[in-house]
């Protein structure tokens, strides 16, 4: 009963979750959007000390149910030993006890509050659990759940039907996809062979958590007048934390499943009010974390930029101008910016890189983008923003109402308009007025905020061409001006971002 | 003229006998000795094609097919590069099976489907005898007006028709820049005089014009008639443009008096409009259904353009088997509309002034776009949408959000985001290409805004 509870909770939670992810249209976030902001490290980022102490407080209650119900990645774990059981009936029981390795899970904790507290980010999100998990969701489920979006929506064309449209389906940063299937194969091995091993020795939220359920108020009990000794309890736990011999379990890493309790055919397993304080403390060394952590630090080596090629220049006329056919268009290239751009509601970079746990939300959630994974390596995988895809449209307000680590704080469209997240930077020399010689003026047409004024090329020729200049006070670095510039291979206009973002 | 006789005398033992005396017709019609309609008719097939009805050329005395097949839409498939050709298998089925039914006319153009027309129209009618039809292809000397290179496009079409004469040989679209586009084009550099010389020769067997513009410019084109002899005119017309001419063009019952008073036959562009006179608002095609539940809504059009008769022969750019055999059912043979019907034609075109569509006839002039914006595709998508009545009015209005869904979304499914209106820059390069004098800059801005609108929610 207890177990079957479990395995229901978690779908709805795994399901819940991975849909925060999947889903492009935004319609889930405001009924789904909570799954993420209970997250353990985003609610500890996010300071929301309301989830993070109830989080704690279910924990002293009833032990490290987080860790088997609310975390994606703990369910995503549990999938995989349950595939296996599936295929062997046999190897439902292939665990066997070992002694927790404390040393390494406490170091490894340590080194995590460092690393968050020095703000090296980018190392230590390798190992957060939600963050790893959004990683996995956002590069490799989304793509897949789009491509049987875009199938519907190819089918939906066809019946004249709009309940379908189709997206794009693109890598947004090579590195961060790399990191997402490094990560998807090294804990599916894990989970395959020796089930949480990564729970407990590498996830610092079950490192935090196992030291609250290790006194929890209610964990499962063995019954030594009941028990028969038949280790069977053990054999099933994928936590490896039941000494069937000494019919102790190490409480600082059960996860409460309740496995074990359906197992014994005996009753003497029981889930059930404790005041018994059981330690069980052991050193040693996981091979798996650390070869685990090497691996990790290797990652960062994968900085590859995503540099779209093409050249490809507008067509000129030819001595006979034909009619119809369509110019070679591409996609303008990524401009270098100086300083990095994120989201209005960001505050600042430095809150922005403090708060974001890198989990990929709001990059899947950018109905626009806009946003994608940093390859700097002090902010990688933390999202920023550039323009070639899409600009950060005035009407959309998705990733400041989902973050769930208080990075991106929520804004209302209207203060939207108001924040200046960066500022528009004119190349003239690249402006299609100066090496075209045509009207424009597409910047000026499409500015929500008017920042860009035409003005003469020729202040003495009243018939004179125009050319686009900035009203940097009036900017607010949304970038429609630098997607929707027609020059090529770099746009003439670009947005910088603002380490301080300001209120006009 | 030496020569030009010996190349009558080849162009006798190569095509036949008939040919050579389709020759001596334009001889005739050069020299205006008679304006005969009831000459013989050489060139014309023979009345073997059941129902069809023919007009006679008073020029050359053509048994001309009152349907005329434009080769400015034919279908087009993708090659192994991703590039649009010409489907020319299908193009072969089509031109036989146009033939086979009495369709004796085919109008190209050097320009036409990105300069592919012509080769490809060539192909298909060289696999039947040259008597049995005629061939219309144009100076399209767009983009440069110099002797030389107007020259080398004139030469070029024999070569891309595979033939020694061209039917009809028109200037193609004059008005838009008045007389003095006009000088440039073709009289300044000597082209006109050159291909006057080349109607006495036999190689041009009627030179014509094809127009859009207004009034002025169309009466300045006329009073020429002296000086040039125009054998034929094309004009745009139908029910729409009849009184309803949008923008800055003359309305066709103008254009047609004007001929009419002159004795010279018009051969008819547009009669569809590009199909929007097919693909008309749903209560629009209610009323014409109603009244003849038999006949598809694109014979209206068809009809209403064969019924006067000054046209010499009504062009529909026929991209499928379907387009070609609806066509040939209104003109096999052709039942004039009544006064009854031309009133009630009338008022349908005052009816369809109600719906604010862009005039595009979906002819490509205006492409490729520099900027690679698909106009054609945006303009038509948003008159489908107008004719659906899928414009919303504000956000306030009943059906809002569906209506904005479906915009949205058959947006970005009709046209690629980086072709889309919001990508344009407003150079006004394509603006001189419009024969139908659409402001196009000025529409695909107003569309973009409201899009915009509709993705801001602030309609």
């Amino acid at each position: 009963m207890l177990r079957k509870t479990r395995i229901i909770l978690a779908t709805i939670f795994f399901v819940g979750v991975t849909l925060l992810f999947l889903d492009f249209t935004g319609a889930l976030h405001a009924w789904l959007g909570w799954m993420a902001k209970v997250q353990f490290l985003p609610a500890v980022l996010a300071v929301n000390f309301g989830v993070v102490a109830a989080l704690v407080l279910l924990t002293l209650v009833f032990g490290r149910i987080y860790c088997s119900v609310i975390c994606p990645l703990g369910i995503m774990q549990d999938i995989f030993s349950w595939i296996r059981g599936k295929f062997r009936k046999k190897d439902r029981f292939r665990f066997t006890y070992s002694p927790a390795r404390n040393w390494l899970r406490y170091i490894l904790l340590v080194l995590f509050i460092i690393g968050l507290a020095l703000g090296a980010h980018s190392v230590v999100l390798l190992i957060a659990p939600y963050s790893a998990y959004g990683r996995i969701a956002a590069n490799l489920f989304a793509p897949i759940y789009q491509w049987g979006n875009n199938l519907l929506a190819w089918i939906a064309e066809r019946a004249d039907s709009y309940a379908f449209y189709s997206v794009d389906v693109w890598i947004r940063s090579a590195s961060t996809f790399v990191v997402a299937v490094v990560t998807l194969v090294v804990i599916g091995v894990l989970a395959w062979k020796n089930g949480r091993t990564w729970c407990n020795t590498v996830c610092p939220v079950g490192s935090i958590l196992g030291v609250f359920s290790r006194y929890s108020m209610f964990a499962p009990v063995i019954d030594t007048e009941k028990c028969r000794d038949c280790g069977l309890c053990g054999k099933r736990c994928k936590a490896s934390c039941i000494n069937t011999k000494e019919h102790k379990i190490d409480y600082s890493r059960c996860v409460a499943c309740m496995d074990c309790i359906d197992t014994c055919k005996d009753g003497a397993v029981k889930y059930r009010f404790r005041w018994i304080k059981d330690f069980s403390g052991a050193t040693g060394k996981d091979k798996a974390s650390v070869q685990k952590e090497k691996a990790d630090q290797g990652r960062r080596a994968f900085l590859v930029s995503g540099v779209i090629a093409g050249t490809a220049v507008a067509a000129k006329a030819q001595d006979m101008k034909v009619d119809g056919g369509l110019a070679a268009i591409s996609r303008a290239d990524k401009p270098e910016r100086l300083t990095p751009l994120v989201p209005a509601g960001s505050l600042s970079l430095k809150n922005f890189s403090d708060h974001c746990v890198a989990c990929q939300l709001c990059v899947s959630a950018c109905p626009n983008h806009v946003l994608r994974p940093s390859t700097n390596l002090h902010t990688l995988m933390q999202p920023q923003m550039s323009y070639e895809r899409g600009y950060c449209r005035p009407e959309c307000t998705t990733c400041s109402e989902i973050c769930p680590a208080g990075a991106i704080r929520p804004v209302s469209v209207e203060e939207k308009s108001s924040i200046q997240i960066g500022h528009a930077v004119i190349d003239l020399d690249l402006c299609v007025v100066n090496t075209d010689e045509v009207k424009c003026g597409n910047c000026a047409r499409h500015c929500p905020a008017g920042a860009i004024r035409m003005v003469r090329k020729d202040p003495e020729n009243k018939d004179s061409l125009m050319i686009p200049t900035v009203n940097e006070e009036r900017c607010i670095g949304c970038g429609a001006c630098e997607n929707l510039c027609p020059a090529r291979p770099l746009t003439a206009i670009h947005v910088e971002g603002h380490e301080v973002h300001r209120y006009l | 003229m030496e020569k030009n006789i010996d190349r009558r005398v080849f162009i006798k033992k190569a095509g036949g006998t008939a040919l050579a005396i389709g020759g001596l017709g334009v001889i005739a019609g050069c020299a205006h000795k008679g304006s005969s309609s009831q000459a013989s008719n050489p060139a014309g097939p023979s009345d073997e094609a059941a129902g069809m009805t023919y007009r006679i050329n008073k020029v050359t005395g053509d048994k001309v097919s009152i349907l005329g097949y434009g080769c400015m839409r034919w279908p087009m498939i993708k090659d192994d590069d991703g590039k649009d050709i010409i489907d020319q298998e299908a193009v072969n089925r089509l031109v036989d099976h146009a033939l086979e039914n009495g369709v004796n006319y085919f109008d190209t153009s050097p320009v036409y489907l990105q300069g592919q027309s012509e080769t490809a129209t060539g192909i298909a009618l060289k696999r039947h005898p040259r008597e049995s039809y005629f061939i219309a292809t144009k100076l399209s000397n767009f983009s440069n007006y110099s002797r030389e290179n107007s020259m080398l496009m004139y030469r070029k079409s024999f070569e891309n028709l595979q033939t020694d004469y061209i039917d009809y040989y028109l200037l193609h679209s004059i008005g838009g820049g008045g007389m003095a586009a006009f000088n440039a084009r073709y009289v300044d550099n000597g082209m006109l005089d050159f291909l006057m010389e080349e109607r006495k020769a036999g190689r041009i067997r009627n030179l014509g014009f094809s127009f859009h513009g207004n009034t002025d410019s169309f009466d300045e084109f006329l009073k020429l008639h002296e000086k040039y002899h125009w054998d034929f005119v094309q004009i745009q017309l139908n029910y729409v443009d009849w009184t309803h001419a949008g923008g800055r063009n003359a309305n066709a019952q103008y254009l047609q008096a004007e001929l009419d008073k002159r004795g010279i036959q018009s051969v008819i562009m547009e009669p569809l409009l590009g199909g929007r006179l097919a693909k008309v608002p749903e209560h629009i095609a209610d009323r014409l259904k109603e009244r003849e539940p038999q006949k598809s809504i694109a014979s209206w059009a068809f009809r209403f353009a064969g019924t006067h008769e000054g046209v010499l022969c009504v062009l529909s750019g026929m991209t499928y088997m379907e387009h070609l055999q609806d066509n040939l059912k209104s003109y096999s043979p052709l039942v004039p509309l009544t006064e009854s019907d031309l009133a009630f034609l009338e008022e349908t075109a005052e009816l369809m002034q109600k719906y604010p569509t862009v005039p595009c006839n979906d002819c490509k002039y205006c492409m490729p776009c520099p900027y690679g914006i698909d106009i054609p595709a945006i303009l038509l998508h948003y008159n489908k949408c107008v004719n659906e009545g899928e414009i919303a009015g504000s956000t306030a209005s009943e059906d809002y959000k569906k209506a904005r869904r479906a915009y949205l979304v058959s947006y970005d499914r009709a046209v690629p985001k980086l072709r889309q209106a919001s990508r344009c820059i407003g150079c006004n390069t394509c603006v001189s290409h419009c024969p139908q004098n659409i402001d196009i800059p000025k529409e695909l801005h107003r569309i973009d805004r409201y899009v915009e609108k509709l993705k801001q929610n602030t309609l």
